[in-house]
């Protein structure tokens, strides 16, 4: 089977690297470092250590999920064009997706575990042993396609990889159906994670069917402005081979989900602003701020600045195949984004809240030390599958490999 | 199914490392409240009173008092008496054993300007008069309304908030994740969630509690009004009602049709408060007069 050379392998890939390489490690482990003291801080204190209290119940943590869920479905999204453009080393492209929505639903879990005030009643989800209440709870059905979405990508991507290990293709026969089954489980996800706001009827910002498809176009643009950088990281640092046609068509793709994004968030404004209801409340405290509370008004147009620079970046043909503005795009609606789905979406639905109090909400120390933890967590995790993957992919590490430098 | 049970062990080894006790053990691989069978739920009572002797260094009785049958509870509040005094809210701290600190506090009164009406957008929760009522404002107290259609049981991941057959909704708390998602979803507010470890003076606490409704809490966990549940199932009336001044609260059995509540919705202006939301509230605001 080769398990023993594929896991030894693994780890010499692992700890073979450049200076910066080994600088980037370090640094990530430092980071993850401070995250672990900050949410021990946590564990012991509380919730209280956070900024979230009775009027806003959920805050930074929710929000980074959230988008983290995004950037999971939008990782596996690549598969669409790959197919559609028809990109030869298909499977190269389609790995480099997976192993991101791996990374990052491993991100998504750990922003579950830190907002909980019982991490260690988790088991109470698990069907059987606990109670998982399928059926009513949007949260029960969002933990089973996520854990599902994780174990098709996990299988996927091992199966490709162990393949290619040992030198054999990977089986067309279950490997392209699971790929395409993980399409509509990729839709799946972020959909259902919607219907978690979307269904609240106590939370009017939320309450609106807008915000699955809003959820779907936001994530077809950052996941998709990940892959644009680390394609470029990957083909100066690695034989991989990744033209910059592929790269235009990403955000060829990207300004067209960014300007349907930007459509549904006007389709939203222009319904609050022209009805004038007491729901319009919640959009001008994102905006506008409500008397003296104004904390997060600056994030509410930076994110929609930032979209649509992007977009007219991604637009126009020269910028979009500018490497300098191409960059600048991806950064822009990677922020953008992340503004969006995270502190844009969470903090205006409890704000004010049910009862009309104002509770101005803006992340402490401990949740922004935890929060870059565990990007760190995420960024070390994806960077280690990478490290195994790519070397794998382009038939340098191999059973063979192993034997004759073991040996 | 056994490496889980192996794996939680270790897990649980870990978190009880420095004083590891079969009492801790317990509490982590207690069940559900609805499945523990009566010799069980008496074990876990038992085990609470420990904890809380240990604790607090006081005696306090943990019961569970069963539904009675033929009686849903329902809550009549008359907000033509109402004079804001707030003595509901701080018989509801002693009675169900809230924290102090930090405080939680169940029910919420909110001050109203008489000639906006109810309206959400100009209320002041944290009024502080030298005297009640003041000029030109009038008071609605808001506490959970044991909802018929409960969007906060609905969005429960596990299970650790239910309603029971005499309409009160329970939170095990010693079942509850703490993800707060009942408390997004609650419209009016009536969750508390324990964002840190709650503290009650010795000398300040109810010993007599039920194991759904005023036992002392943890961190982490959410709370919230249960018409107080200890006294109610044994015939009182909630705290709250009883120390009112004004008589504005009003309490009974809403299966009963010659009860006090009863003869409020038919004789009196009952209004539920976001009645657009189809929670179908088993708490009436009325005018009395």
């Amino acid at each position: 089977m080769h398990l023993k050379e594929f896991i030894i392998g693994s780890i010499k890939a692992i700890l073979r690297g450049s200076r910066v390489y080994w600088a980037w490690i370090t640094l990530l482990l430092v980071l993850i470092g401070i995250g672990i003291v900050s949410y021990y801080n946590q564990a012991v204190n509380g919730l209280v250590t956070t900024s979230m209290r009775d009027q806003v119940s959920w805050g930074f943590y929710i929000g980074n999920f959230t988008f983290l869920v995004g950037v999971a479905a939008a990782a596996i999204m690549l598969v669409i064009p790959a197919y559609i453009y028809n990109w030869k080393p298909l499977k190269e492209i389609v790995i480099l997706g997976e192993l991101l929505a791996i990374s990052a639903i491993i991100m998504c879990l750990l922003f579950i575990l830190v907002d909980m005030g019982h991490p260690e009643r988790f088991w109470h989800m698990f069907p059987f042993i606990g109670k998982l209440r399928l059926g009513q709870s949007i949260l029960s059905w969002d933990s089973v396609v996520l854990t599902l979405y994780l174990v098709l990508n996990f299988v996927i991507a091992s199966h490709i990889l162990f393949r290619a290990f040992r030198i054999k293709d990977y089986s067309k026969r279950y490997v392209i159906p699971l790929i395409l089954l993980s399409v509509p489980a990729g839709i799946a996800i972020h959909t259902i994670t919607a219907f978690l706001y979307n269904g609240i009827a106590a939370r009017p910002f939320w309450n609106s069917a807008i915000l699955a498809p809003k959820f779907l176009a936001s994530a077809f643009c950052s996941g998709p402005a990940i892959m644009i950088i680390l394609f470029q990281v990957l083909r100066r640092t690695t034989k991989l081979e990744i033209e910059d046609r592929a790269l235009w068509k990403l955000a060829e793709l990207m300004a067209y989900t960014m300007f349907f994004n930007l459509f549904l968030t006007g389709a939203e404004i222009f319904k609050e602003a022209y009805s004038d209801t007491e729901h319009k409340l919640f959009t001008e405290y994102l905006y506008f701020g409500i008397g003296e509370h104004n904390k997060i008004v600056p994030y509410g147009w930076l994110a929609i600045i930032f979209d649509t620079i992007a977009f007219i970046l991604f637009l126009v043909p020269a910028t979009r195949k500018n490497i300098i503005t191409l960059n600048l795009g991806a950064v822009l609606i990677y922020t953008g984004v992340y503004i969006e789905k995270g502190i844009g979406l969470i903090i205006p639905g409890f704000t004010p809240d049910t009862l009309g109090e104002i509770y101005e909400y803006f992340p402490s120390r401990t949740e922004i030390f935890v929060t870059i933890g565990i990007f760190s967590a995420g960024f070390l995790l994806y960077t280690l599958l990478l490290k195994v993957a790519v070397p794998i992919i382009l038939g340098e590490l191999t059973y063979k490999t192993h034997s004759k430098s073991g040996h | 199914m056994k490496w889980m049970a192996v794996g939680s062990a270790s897990i649980a080894a870990l978190s009880t490392f420095s004083s590891c006790n079969s009492d801790k053990l317990d509490a982590f691989f207690q069940q559900h409240f609805t499945e523990l069978d009566d010799e069980e739920l008496q074990q876990v009572m038992e085990r609470l009173e420990r904890e809380y002797k240990q604790k607090f260094n006081v005696d306090i009785e943990v019961s569970s008092t069963p539904p009675i049958e033929n009686v849903v509870f329902g809550y009549g509040l008359d907000l033509s008496k109402c004079i804001g005094c707030r003595r509901c809210v701080f018989a509801c701290v002693e009675e169900n054993n809230q924290s102090r600190n930090p405080e939680i506090q169940w029910i919420r009164v909110l001050e109203m300007e008489k000639d906006k009406g109810v309206d959400l957008l100009h209320t002041n929760p944290y009024y502080t008069p030298d005297e009640v009522p003041e000029e030109g404002h009038f008071y609605m107290p808001v506490q959970c309304h044991q909802c018929a259609n409960p969007p906060c049981v609905k969005v429960c991941p596990v299970k650790a908030t239910w309603q029971e057959p005499d309409g009160i909704t329970v939170v095990d708390y010693n079942w509850c994740i703490g993800c707060r998602y009942c408390m997004a979803a609650c419209p009016y507010g009536a969750r508390r969630f324990n964002w840190s470890a709650p503290q009650i003076p010795a000398g300040e606490i109810n010993p007599n509690t039920d194991y759904l409704g005023n036992r002392p809490r943890g961190n982490g966990v959410v709370e919230k009004c249960t018409y107080c549940i200890q006294r109610t199932r044994n015939g009182k009336y909630p705290a709250c009602a009883e120390i009112c001044p004004t008589g504005s609260r009003k309490f009974g059995n809403l299966l009963d049709e010659g009860s006090e509540i009863r003869m409020i919705m038919k004789n009196k202006r009952v209004f539920i408060f976001k009645e657009e939301l189809n929670t179908q509230p088993r708490f009436y605001y009325f005018y009395g007069t």
